[in-house]
């Protein structure tokens, strides 16, 4: 059975798996930009926090992911479920560039930008939404365009700890060493990975304001 | 309108920025601060919209302490021009002038108009500019908008730091004149920082000399030329040294001059 037949012939298994994936990495990016962005605007304006948030993230990311699912699996309620187990590791990951890259964007902002809109009369939250934040929008972006590329790759990990998603595909392919089970799991994934690429990276040229000056 | 009384500034504690300042400005009148660089003259005027807040003493704006006032209503209420503009690189040149307008609710329409008179005022063809960015804009132009945005929802009051010291010296020339006419129509209080001689006695009605933090004194035009005291004389020599050819060209006199 040539390779793709075989992609034929577990099409529908591999439409479901690569739909767990895509759930898997969307919902964990969502969080990691619902934690990761106010993060980075915190510690544009608590200087103190900045080491302990960054260094926090940092160290996350060194954590070997396979480690990382195990540590997770004794906690009470993270740990009763695989899925949540591996949102929670793969939001974990994807943290780092989305607060340093908002971190960056903002202190990037030219600060006689920032002074003249303070000397306008902007509160501090329309000096953030009107000026910081687009501005930094770029930066933000290419921070969730890495993030979530890794995260498409991590993700395949999850399936060690039954998380389901396209790596459910490379185990069972590596177990069985047969490398058409581990391509259908790998080039969807590749695939998934790409196209958030170029979506996000559509989506930075487009939606951007043009800040380039 | 405007009050400085017993102000210092140090901001670690020792070495004061500022030290003693007692200064006021009336309405109407553009005081120009003028000094060489470091001297303390955008500390001064940034104590004004409470950008910097005096380590000792008080600024007044209309009276009241600006520690009385909510900050954010009394820096809508003073225009403020920097030398690097600080327009928003994100918007258009209409926006930019609307942004106070637009965050103060004005009706669209209303703030659109506002745009094209004020885009009129200081010489700039509303049909032309209004929809480009600030990067496709002249150092002028730019610094006409950054008029402009000041201008935006007519404070009484100005504050302007070095705001012609990035032009070329025609450019500046232009402004500056434009600006002296659009102020007889206007009537604003104006603080105007420079440490260009020329440019203090072009655009100052009276002019307070900075050196070292210290206030040396407040001149009229006539009194400051006719002054004798040592540190007026420097600039004065510059502007002799300078000549007739001085109008246009006195960029750098503030600065290099006060050693001679």
């Amino acid at each position: 059975m040539s390779l793709l037949e075989f992609f034929y012939g577990n099409r529908a298994e591999i439409w479901t798996l690569t739909l767990e994936h895509c759930w898997l990495v969307g919902f964990s990016m969502l969080l990691a930009v619902a934690i990761g962005v106010p993060l980075g605007i915190l510690i544009t304006r608590r200087a103190s926090l900045n080491k302990p948030i960054l260094g926090g993230a940092n160290v996350i990311q060194t954590i070997p992911s396979l480690a990382l699912f195990g540590f997770l699996m004794p906690l009470p309620w993270l740990g009763a479920r695989a899925d949540r187990l591996a949102i929670a590791a793969l939001t974990g990951y994807a943290l780092l560039p989305v607060i340093r890259n908002t971190y960056t964007g903002i202190m990037g902002v030219d600060p006689a930008v920032r002074e003249a809109a303070r000397g306008v009369g902007l509160t501090d939250w329309q000096l953030l939404w009107h000026v910081e934040l687009p501005l930094a929008l770029g930066v933000i972006l290419a921070g969730i365009r890495v993030a979530t590329v890794i995260t498409v790759g991590v993700a395949t990990i999850a399936a060690a700890i039954g998380s389901g998603g396209l790596g459910e595909f490379i185990f069972r392919g590596l177990a069985m060493v047969d490398n058409r089970v581990i391509l259908a799991g790998a080039i969807p994934a590749a695939v998934m990975a790409l196209l958030a690429d170029f979506l996000l990276g559509w989506a930075g040229r487009h939606l951007v304001p043009s800040a380039e000056s | 309108m405007i009050e400085f009384r017993n102000v210092c500034y140090s901001p670690d504690g020792k070495s004061g920025v500022l030290s003693n300042l007692n200064l006021s400005v009336a309405a109407g009148e553009t005081l120009v601060l003028l000094g060489r660089s470091g001297c303390g003259k955008t500390t001064t005027l940034k104590m004004i919209n409470r950008l910097i807040d005096p380590t000792e003493g008080e600024v007044l704006v209309e009276g009241r302490s600006v520690l009385d006032w909510d900050p954010i209503r009394l820096r809508r209420g003073i225009g403020y021009v920097i030398q690097e503009v600080g327009l928003l690189p994100h918007l258009t040149i209409e926006r930019n002038i609307g942004l106070l307008p637009r965050l103060e609710g004005w009706p669209p329409e209303r703030t659109r108009q506002r745009v094209e008179e004020l885009l009129r005022m200081v010489a700039l063809d509303p049909a032309t500019f209004r929809r480009r960015y600030p990067r496709e804009l002249s150092g002028g132009q730019r610094q006409r908008v950054g008029v402009a945005r000041a201008l935006a929802a007519d404070p009484p009051i100005l504050l302007m730091d070095e705001p012609f010291g990035a032009l070329d010296p025609l450019t500046r020339a232009e402004i500056q004149k434009e600006f002296l006419a659009l102020q007889q129509r206007l009537r604003k209080t104006i603080v105007f920082v420079t440490h260009d001689i020329h440019e203090a006695l072009t655009v100052g009605t009276r002019i307070a000399l900075l050196e070292a933090g210290q206030l040396v004194g407040t001149y009229s035009r006539a009194e400051f030329l006719n002054s004798t005291d040592p540190t007026v004389n420097a600039y004065l020599s510059v502007l002799h040294a300078a000549g007739p050819a001085a109008c246009a060209e006195s960029n750098t006199a503030g600065t290099k001059g006060s050693g001679s």
